[in-house]
């Protein structure tokens, strides 16, 4: 089975809920369509949007909620 | 003056600027880091340097008990709290004192005052100033806001109470749009500062922001000028310029109204206050205080020859102010670039990264405050902010000019920044003229700015 990858666009700080309280984006095992938000990237006190550009099955998080992440890391594994 | 050792808590250029004036009045220095800053310039510059916590701001340049630990372990008179983190927060200024030490700033008293946009606009109404039509307390209730709407018109702000400094401000078009934001923008307030309160106000389009330096010792206070700000980008600053070119009985009555606030509220320290000036109607109106020393300090400084984070610290440690009002006047004209690690043609989407090769313009009147050097990394963790590039000479025109080389000679590589973005206004007409509002910025960047 071929492996889809969700790549980061950006540099900053990986968060897989919008704020403390809310749920996760997505959890582990998880569908995933293209366009769906996956987490938010801060940079420099700004908030974007991660949204997967690949759809798939079964998403597994290669990035810990509030690690440091770089442009073109793999943030994410999905089963195509 | 009391104070022989300052803490410095805070980090980026501020913190540089903040240990060049201690070292001007012979007071030592403890900077203290987080794991991201530990090869910055502020650390390399202090007396001495000490780790408190990881990157996050949160478990670090946040953390009061921390802080106040680290400055009673090094046995120092005082701390200094910079822009941003702890700066305005009146429970750290108290703890600061609780601890035995002090706040180079003004009382928790002052900042409770002033910080609050809803009390410092009862205060201000108290004592005769103008603020913008809209609330006169905290908005009660959605159907309360609406009431006020058929007052005040639109389009009209919705705001923050706990905010400030831009952030925590949502321009609400028509009644429509009020009721679908309300909800939201109080949501929003109560994650971002912790209090969901919210004011309106009349939102003016075609206004300059035009702000007023202050320096008080808690019994008088004297301005240093003002400063037109209207260059901005998502209500944040981009370039700032003094003095502003608003007529000189608009610029007095400002500054003498920014006196009697100040003094109202038994200011020390330095503290800004900050206006829109309607360039239709030519009236002005109250915005808000800043009581703290602002990232757009150095312009004032150029046109007064006085250095403002060393008469804070002269005065927090217990001198008099030590000017009359006529002791001060203001010479020639400066501009101020911000210049911040986002990307211009891809709206200004911060950046992180290297520095990997720094050319800084010098020469007569050209000042470039930043904590850069090549080599030095630019974490992800906290704000945009670079550096600022700042340039006095005795005409407007002189200085636009000379802003223009200097901005051509900055270089900095390994990053996008902003130069760019001030390497086109600095040829603007309407730049070079001063014909701007505070929406200008947002209306070029559309239809001028090559992306």
């Amino acid at each position: 089975m071929s492996k889809e990858q969700i790549l980061s666009p950006l540099p900053g700080i990986f968060y897989r809920r919008a704020s403390p309280e809310s749920e996760e984006f997505k959890l582990q095992g998880d569908s995933v369509c293209v366009g769906d938000v996956i987490g938010l990237a801060e940079v420099m006190k700004s908030f974007h949007e991660i949204k997967s550009q690949v759809a798939g099955y079964s998403i597994t998080f290669l990035v810990e909620d509030g690690d440091a992440i770089m442009p073109g890391q793999v943030l994410a594994e999905l089963d195509g | 003056m009391s104070i022989s050792k300052v803490l410095i808590a805070n980090r980026g250029e501020i913190a540089v600027r903040i240990i060049r004036s201690c070292e001007a009045l012979g007071v030592r220095t403890v900077q203290v880091y987080s794991d991201a800053d530990v090869d910055s310039l502020a650390v390399k510059i202090a007396d001495k340097a000490v780790h408190i916590g990881a990157s996050p701001a949160a478990k670090s340049y946040l953390d009061q008990q921390k802080v106040i630990d680290v400055a009673l372990a090094e046995d120092v008179d005082a701390i200094h709290p910079g822009y941003g983190f702890l700066a305005e927060n009146p429970d750290f200024a108290d703890a600061v004192v609780s601890a035995g030490l002090i706040f180079i700033g003004p009382s928790a008293s002052s900042i409770r005052m002033l910080g609050n946009k809803v009390s410092a606009r009862a205060l201000v109404q108290s004592i005769g100033v103008p603020t913008a039509p809209g609330s006169s307390s905290i908005l009660k209730s959605l159907e309360e806001a609406v009431e006020l709407s058929e007052e005040t018109g639109y389009p009209l702000m919705l705001k923050a109470s706990a905010g400030g400094g831009g952030r925590g401000i949502r321009v609400i078009n028509d009644l429509l749009e009020l009721r679908s934001m309300y909800p939201q923008a109080s949501a929003e307030a109560k994650a971002a500062f912790g209090d969901g309160s919210l004011f309106l106000e009349k939102f003016i389009a075609e206004a300059r922001h035009i702000e007023v330096q202050i320096l008080g010792d808690g019994a008088r206070c004297v301005h240093l000028g003002e400063r037109d700000c209207s260059l901005q980008r998502r209500r944040q600053k981009v370039w700032e310029e003094a003095p502003s070119l608003i007529s000189p009985a608009v610029r007095d009555l400002l500054c003498q109204q920014a006196i009697k606030i100040c003094e109202a509220a038994s200011y020390k320290g330095a503290g800004t206050v900050e206006f829109l000036y309607d360039t239709v109607s030519e009236q002005h109106y109250f915005l808000e205080v800043n009581t703290r020393i602002q990232v757009e300090h150095p312009v004032s400084e150029m046109v007064t020859g006085i250095d403002i984070v060393k008469e804070m610290i002269l005065i927090c440690g217990g001198d008099s102010l030590a000017y009359q009002q006529a002791d001060i006047c203001i010479r020639g004209h400066a501009i101020e670039c911000r210049i911040n690690a986002e990307d211009p043609a891809k709206d200004f989407l911060p950046w992180p990264g290297v520095i990997e090769s720094l050319s800084i313009p010098e020469g007569e009147g050209i000042r470039f405050d930043s904590m850069l050097h090549e080599g030095c990394v630019v974490p992800p963790f906290y704000d945009s902010l670079l550096g600022k590039l700042i340039v006095w000479a005795p005409t407007r025109g002189e200085c636009l000019s000379t802003l223009g080389d200097a901005l051509m000679a900055l270089k900095l590589d390994g990053i996008p920044t902003t130069t760019s973005l001030h390497r086109a206004l600095v040829k603007d007409p309407h730049v070079l003229s001063g014909d701007f509002h505070i929406g200008f910025l947002e209306e070029w960047l559309l239809s001028q700015y090559p992306s």
